[in-house]
């Protein structure tokens, strides 16, 4: 039990990290992202940035969020019971 | 396009509106767009880069959200593909008619336009989900949904070569009778942001989805949805990637717990904050409505002071219909995770004593 809750609780810091570099690497290089996604014309396929970025920051905040409630103790209901 | 400066109160708004936006699609599928958008046009942003950057947001909110609700097994995967795609054939026509509407009518007219739709498809679909939601309340017959007449007739229908086996329903339909439902799903999204409050009443009382997972299911509609428009918008370069991941950021921790709290409560719950929600947007709409009328000179002029008294009104109630629908949701979290706590304790308590 103790194990397992050392675990989350390190998998949840460490999730969480990369989720908050992955924003201040957004906000540090906010000129040069904002300039990739001016549209086709502009930019050529840079424009696909702003979905590529979406779904990384998906995954990785996706993940700190979930592992950060569980960690405060909610959890969804077990099935079957 | 120029995007604007972010300031730390925007900041904290919009992530404090993601959240409880998430909290509700988590729950009901969809939802927090009706705010946000208007929320992100007080900031100043061009209507085009508010809808954008909004759906830029949702489609990995909703991926977050389908996977989370897929492990509960809620979602129905070849369902949403099937209605998804027509949908976002649905978004695309939805938009030139938005467009055609704009240029031979201005702003007022599309306005106009997308305030009737929202009070009509709201005040008969929103109903219609309100009332059965009390019904089955007041049968107190909460766990088992009834299968409707519709349902029952569209599965008996068999149209050779379009029969597709849906898990969802356990049951096989032609797909011919999907494809118009996901369009207008779309459709509606295109008109007013949020296509679930069509595709979830469809899902359940047409095809006789049970509502978990009509709710779940519409989170991989829009996820495709999402997805696509945000691909054609980021094509014309009008997605502002820091505003939607700022509201991403708070929308994530919303979602989970959405996406959980549907393990606790029993299914007409869903129906209830979905139809409590429909409504009070339905009257938000409806109270603008004078205001588009009066600047096409179809009614009297109004004052700026009427028209600024109904504007902020508007705007209440539709924050009010998302902070109504967040509070139901984390209530019944709450009291679900609390009752199984104490159930695990006393387990536990149990087993000490043996």
């Amino acid at each position: 039990m103790k194990f397992t809750k050392t675990k989350l609780v390190l998998e949840t810091a460490l999730l969480g990290i990369c989720s908050a570099v992955l924003y201040f690497l957004l906000f540090y290089f906010e000129d040069t992202v904002l300039g990739w996604s001016k549209g086709f014309k502009k930019e050529g396929w840079f424009f696909i940035a702003p979905i590529v970025i979406a779904l990384v920051f998906s995954v990785v905040h996706g993940a700190f969020t979930g592992h950060f409630w569980e960690l405060l103790g909610i959890r969804a209901k077990a099935r079957n019971k | 396009m120029e995007f604007i400066d972010l300031s730390l109160t925007s900041v904290l708004f919009l992530f404090f509106v993601g959240f409880i936006g998430g909290l509700v699609s988590g729950f009901i599928g969809s939802g927090g767009a009706f705010v946000l958008t208007p929320a992100m046009m007080s900031m100043g942003l061009p209507a085009i880069v508010a809808v954008a950057s909004n759906m830029c947001h949702k489609f990995p909110k909703a991926l977050v959200g389908a996977v989370k609700r897929a492990s509960f097994g809620q979602v129905d995967v070849k369902l949403g593909i099937v209605m998804g795609i027509p949908a976002e054939i649905g978004v695309t026509v939805g938009i030139s008619v938005q467009t055609a509407i704009k240029g031979a009518y201005g702003d007022a007219g599309s306005n106009l336009y997308v305030s009737l739709v929202f009070v009509i498809v709201l005040a008969i679909v929103g109903g219609y989900v309100l009332r059965d939601a009390w019904k089955s309340n007041k049968s107190g017959n909460e766990d088992e949904e009834q299968v409707n007449k519709v349902a029952r007739w569209l599965r008996s229908v068999h149209i050779p070569a379009t029969m597709v086996y849906f898990r969802s329903i356990n049951a096989r339909v032609s797909i011919l009778f999907i494809l118009p439902l996901g369009f207008a799903t779309g459709l509606l999204a295109a008109a007013i942001a949020v296509g679930g409050f069509i595709g979830v009443p469809a899902m359940i009382y047409v095809l006789g989805v049970p509502s978990l997972m009509a709710s779940a299911t519409e989170l991989v509609i829009a996820f495709i949805m999402g997805m696509g428009g945000s691909i054609e918008f980021a094509w014309s370069g009008f997605v502002d990637v820091r505003l939607a991941m700022v509201i991403l950021a708070g929308s994530l921790f919303g979602i989970q717990l959405g996406a959980m709290g549907t393990t606790y409560v029993e299914p007409n719950m869903i129906k209830l904050v979905m139809g409590v929600i429909m409504i009070l947007v339905l009257l938000s709409r409806a109270i603008v409505i004078p205001v588009y009328l009066s600047t096409l000179g179809y009614i009297e002029k109004l004052t700026e002071g009427t028209i600024s008294v109904l504007r902020v009104a508007s705007f209440s109630t539709l924050a009010l219909a998302l902070v109504v629908g967040g509070g139901i949701i984390l209530f019944s979290l709450w009291r679900g995770v609390r009752a199984e706590i104490e159930r695990r304790e006393e387990i536990e308590k149990a087993l000490v004593v043996e």
